[in-house]
């Protein structure tokens, strides 16, 4: 597995003008996403990035789907890269607002760590598939009939789960386990 | 023949209706005055759109200013004859512009927003004020200064990408006494561009639905959020400056060709949507937060 960090703020005064700190505007989310393309179809596969906005100062809606929604959507449908996870960390709550806007228009759901240093999803995401969610971040790595035991469901309801999770590249499977993204950073 | 446009004594978003009415009597191609000698008063509304008037002319139109001295320095201060200058024919006294001492109640002066380099300056401009303004002298949540800014750059990047030319952001507090008797800071953009109806049926393959106009277009926009792009990401930028000025109490309307559509808060009693307006081009927003008042 491979991991790398992108640190937002860098590419972003990097690839569009060294003075800014705010994610905002279509163009220039586009050309952030662009830059961010190209590290992600060169890195060796499977891939873990995180990336990281915590020297973002705002972001609005427009940038969030381009950075984050066009990315992730890309990534969910192997258009970029064949096997890549994404996390997304220092995010504040009102880059929050932004990305679980994005998220719901995608119908996609992606893991933050906040400001309180805690991961959350963000994003549409059923009950069950949460649940199950939890769990294998709680224990890092979990085989089905673990997890079925764990949230008291029938092995087949967790499968689902998982298949959904897997589909949305929130876990990633390692043998007969599924693994947290959390655990493999 | 030139047509004189009598602005009103007081000018805000219902008052300006007197000015498109007026203006949307003349042909475009028709020289027109627009008088705003006995004008005392404006909203950052008021002026936006008085340029956007400009901006909409074929034959460039002439403008008289205030002729209260304290009225024409205000404006000048709130970066208006900068514009001005640029679109109409001045005639009569025009106040020099001072970069200096600009009005403590003026967030952003009078801004023009054409491209996507402008937004960035906007959201700069307006984060250094947003903070002192918002928190402490309006008492909104400390997470607002960030939010406020979002809403400001996706009501301005709608000019960018959907009005096909520029226009003009202005934000001010000002003592809202007619109907909330507290203050609310107030955003306004406006220009003279395509509008909503237009832009969206630009959207590649559109058919007309049964009932297609001006008002069906700004629900489409507004409240479906549906936008001329088939990315399943756009249209999301109102929505989310919707979602905001709700939680705020905060009244949002979009005025476009000849309805205007309104998130109607409790404290303000407007139409939420209204037809058959005088028909004027482009877009105007106006958005507006009122000061929290805190409970007991």
């Amino acid at each position: 597995m491979t991991h790398h960090n992108i640190d937002v703020g860098s590419v972003l005064r990097r690839t569009v003008c060294d003075l800014y700190s705010n994610l905002v505007t279509r163009p220039t989310g586009a050309a952030v996403r662009k830059e961010i393309e190209v590290v992600l179809s060169g890195l060796d596969q499977p891939s873990l990035t995180v990336i990281d906005f915590s020297q973002v100062g705002l972001l609005d809606f427009s940038c969030a789907d381009e950075v984050v929604g066009k990315l992730l959507d890309g990534v969910r449908r192997q258009v970029i890269v064949t096997d890549a996870y994404v996390l997304v960390r220092g995010v504040r709550d009102d880059h929050i607002d932004a990305i679980d806007a994005v998220m719901q228009r995608y119908d996609q759901a992606v893991i933050v760590e906040g400001e309180d240093g805690a991961w959350h999803v963000v994003g549409p995401l059923d009950e069950p598939m949460r649940r199950v969610l939890d769990e294998v971040q709680r224990c890092g790595r979990a085989a089905t009939w673990e997890l079925a035991a764990a949230v008291e469901r029938p092995a087949s309801d967790v499968e689902a789960s998982l298949d959904g999770l897997l589909a949305r590249r929130l876990v990633m499977r390692e043998d007969d386990s599924y693994v947290s993204l959390q655990s493999v950073m | 023949m030139t047509t004189v446009i009598t602005v009103p004594p007081s000018l805000d978003d219902e008052t300006f209706e007197q000015v498109f009415e007026q203006v949307a009597a003349v042909s475009a191609d028709q020289k027109v005055l627009i008088d705003a000698r006995h004008t005392r008063w404006s909203s950052p509304y008021g002026l936006t759109a008085l340029l956007a008037v400009g901006q909409s002319r074929g034959e460039q139109a002439a403008f008289t200013g205030p002729e209260a001295e304290d009225t024409a320095s205000y404006w000048a201060r709130a970066g208006f004859y900068r514009h001005a200058s640029e679109i109409f024919e001045m005639h009569g006294k025009v106040p020099r512009t001072r970069e200096a001492t600009a009005e403590s109640n003026v967030l952003l002066e009078i801004t023009d927003v054409a491209r996507s380099d402008d937004v960035h300056t906007v959201v700069e401009r307006i984060q250094s004020r947003a903070q002192a303004i918002l928190v402490h002298e309006l008492h909104l949540d400390p997470q607002a200064t960030m939010r406020f800014a979002m809403t400001l750059s996706e009501v301005c990047q709608n000019i960018v990408e959907h009005a096909g030319q520029g226009g003009w952001v202005a934000v001010q507090t000002y003592q809202y006494r007619k109907r909330l008797g507290r203050r609310a800071v107030v955003i306004a953009v406006c220009d003279a561009g395509l509008g909503f109806r237009r832009s969206l049926e630009s959207t590649p393959g559109w058919k007309p639905r049964d009932r297609w106009d001006d008002a069906a277009a700004l629900e489409d926009a507004l409240v479906r959020g549906v936008s001329r792009y088939r990315d399943p990401g756009r249209g999301q930028g109102l929505a989310g400056v919707r979602r905001f000025v709700g939680k705020w109490d905060g009244k949002l309307s979009i005025r476009s060709g000849t309805a205007r559509i309104t998130i109607v808060p409790e404290w303000d009693d407007a139409v939420p949507l209204k037809e058959g307006l005088p028909h004027f081009p482009g877009a105007q927003v106006q958005i507006t937060i009122p000061e929290r008042v805190t409970p007991g």
